[in-house]
């Protein structure tokens, strides 16, 4: 098949990046070559999974062992903070950095702060604030996007939660400074790609990026919400699919078993991941990473013609 | 008001009393409004609103460009293009069959109708979509055709109008239906660098990916009376929160009073409001 055999010479390219922190070149390699084969109905559910296990490390996880001096900034400047998304200033490696990411909770009290990862439209305001500190300064922009999706309430309608996301995506349509972002965990819907229009974005091996949750899917076309493994199956929010498509520019490896099983080795993957894709983008002229961003999605989708 | 540890966000909800008027399903040409019925034609004469009542009745693309545009005027742009199946999409029916029977109910390619038209003799690109086709989703063809008139906006030194009434994005294409959210928006943002205006009509419904991208975008965004224009559907909210729902949830009503539209415009008075626009938005 056409898109597999671009699939594995994309995947051939920009995996390997990992190898330079890491050194384990062979496990890359087995990791790669899983990557290659269609992944089965089983292994698309097991990537749900493991994006939604609840030892998964979280943004704020990935905050402390990634980014150095990390100085939070809380609130939207309008009504409130949103402790669904995380904001602030951090030196990657030299340089200081601008991160937006989606949070949830690790207990029941974490999670009801974090709202389980799903904002309010005060949190893509946030994250929006942070976006044009990022442009005022020149610092890059990294997000990392785990929510189950935007919150579905009454008072985040009546405070305008599409709009909200349709303006943050524009905000980060417009940015001139190098922009990269990694799904880390779930990628559920418009509540991430409102934070996801990036340069490059990356995806961790076992997160999912679809545009409804399996249940939800399920729910509305099988009418069963119980039927979400077949959902899966058929939306194929995997990765390995979201670079075939692509809707995504590389994979970032985990650990064997999944990034829970070994936050520290995630989070050297990750970082060397995110380092990879900014040492692709910096050199680029400000007016000419933003047109590349633009046309990358302006040709996404497949057509026909009658 | 919320507690200061709810969250960090005022969760507080506004409610507003209506009367609460759901009727059961009934025959296309019944008002759900007050239960006038209409002889085929007759709504037609009337752009499809009660005349009892003021109910505004779904229309489809054809008939709205109609509506809105000088008669003869419009000139199809991209009317070949059709959906693919990029992922062999098989829920209880193929994909593809949904298609090929949206296409032979509603006699559209898509669910999106795009083409250059004068409104009061002023040049426009008019981007409708059509709620009978598969609920008015975006797939790709709905993404590329509207990013498409962005273009031909630019490029005639335009402003373009979108009438959408739509579900939301196309669960059959999966996560290509969801990057069709940013690719509208980049397609608005080279046209506002361009100079262009967008003029974003907000039908019944508007809902999930559509209005989290290009119909919330517009330089002006009006709406028609009584349109859903809600993130999540009042269902989602319902199950997935129990919160109870206001009677005006979601409404273009409730949206005018919370600041996200512009203004409610009965679809009488949409074509000379919209030439108006133009007439504003021309350069001087």
């Amino acid at each position: 098949m056409r898109l597999r055999e671009r699939l594995s010479k994309l995947a051939g390219m920009k995996l390997l990046r990992g190898t330079k922190l890491s050194g384990e070149l062979e496990r890359l390699q087995d990791q790669l070559d899983r990557l290659q084969a269609e992944p089965s109905e089983e292994e698309i559910w097991r990537s749900v999974e493991l994006a939604r296990h609840q030892d998964r490390p979280y943004t704020l996880d990935y905050v402390e062992r990634i980014l150095d001096d990390f100085f939070e900034l809380h609130g939207d400047r309008g009504r409130a903070d949103d402790r669904a998304i995380v904001t602030g200033l951090g030196k990657l490696g030299e340089r200081t950095i601008v991160l937006v990411g989606h949070q949830k909770g690790r207990d029941l009290k974490e999670r009801t702060k974090r709202n389980f990862g799903m904002a309010y439209p005060e949190g893509y305001r946030k994250a929006m604030r942070a976006m044009a500190l990022a442009e005022r300064h020149g610092f890059p922009l990294v997000t990392m996007v785990d929510t189950p999706g935007a919150y579905p309430g009454v008072a985040a309608e009546q405070h305008g939660q599409g709009g909200a996301i349709a303006r943050s995506q524009a905000a980060m349509v417009r940015l001139s400074v190098p922009t990269v972002t990694c799904v880390i965990g779930e990628g559920g819907s418009g509540g991430a790609v409102a934070i996801a229009v990036a340069d490059r974005v990356l995806m961790q091996e076992h997160a999912i990026y679809s545009v409804i949750s399996p249940e939800g899917c399920a729910a509305i076309l099988w009418r069963d919400a119980g039927e979400a493994r077949k959902a899966a199956a058929a939306f194929k929010p995997d990765a390995a699919h979201c670079l075939e498509l692509g809707v995504i520019d590389a994979v970032v490896p985990e650990p064997e078993g999944g990034a829970h099983t070994d936050p520290n080795a995630a989070a050297e993957l990750l970082e060397a991941g995110i380092l990879g894709a900014l040492e692709e983008i910096d050199a680029l002229e400000p007016d000419e990473r933003r047109r590349r961003r633009r046309e990358k999605y302006r040709v996404m989708g497949i057509l026909s013609t009658a | 008001m919320s507690s200061p540890d709810s969250g960090g966000v005022d969760v507080s909800v506004e409610t507003k009393k209506t009367t609460d008027a759901a009727p059961a399903k009934s025959h296309p040409n019944t008002c759900p409004g007050c239960g006038s019925h209409y002889r085929d034609g007759e709504l037609a004469q009337t752009l499809r609103v009660c005349s009892q009542c003021g109910h505004h009745f779904p229309v489809g693309a054809r008939e709205r460009i109609e509506q809105l545009a000088d008669p003869g005027s419009f000139s199809e742009e991209d009317a070949e293009l059709r959906s693919a199946d990029p992922l062999g999409f098989f829920d209880l029916r193929p994909y593809t069959e949904r298609l090929a029977e949206a296409e032979i109910a509603t006699g559209l390619g898509d669910a999106i109708v795009c083409g250059s038209a004068t409104i009061e003799d002023e040049g426009c690109r008019l981007s409708v979509m059509d709620f009978a086709f598969m609920g008015g989703s975006m797939g790709s063809v709905v993404g590329e055709k509207f990013a498409r008139a962005c273009d031909s906006a630019s490029e005639g030194g335009v402003p373009l109008v979108s009438v959408s009434a739509s579900g939301g994005a196309r669960m059959q294409e999966g996560i290509l239906a969801l990057m069709q959210l940013p690719k509208t928006v980049c397609a608005i943002e080279e046209l506002h660098d361009s100079g262009g205006a967008l003029l974003s009509i907000l039908t019944h419904p508007t809902t999930g990916g559509v209005l989290a991208s290009f119909a919330s975008l517009g330089d002006v965004v009006l709406a028609e009376p009584g349109a859903l224009m809600s993130f999540a559907g009042p269902r989602v909210v319902a199950q997935t929160t129990r919160e109870k729902l206001p009677a005006d949830f979601g409404l273009a009503e409730s949206n005018l009073r919370f600041g996200h539209v512009d203004g409610i415009v009965p679809r009488g008075e949409l074509r000379p409001t919209i030439a108006r626009l133009l007439r504003l938005f021309k350069e001087n």
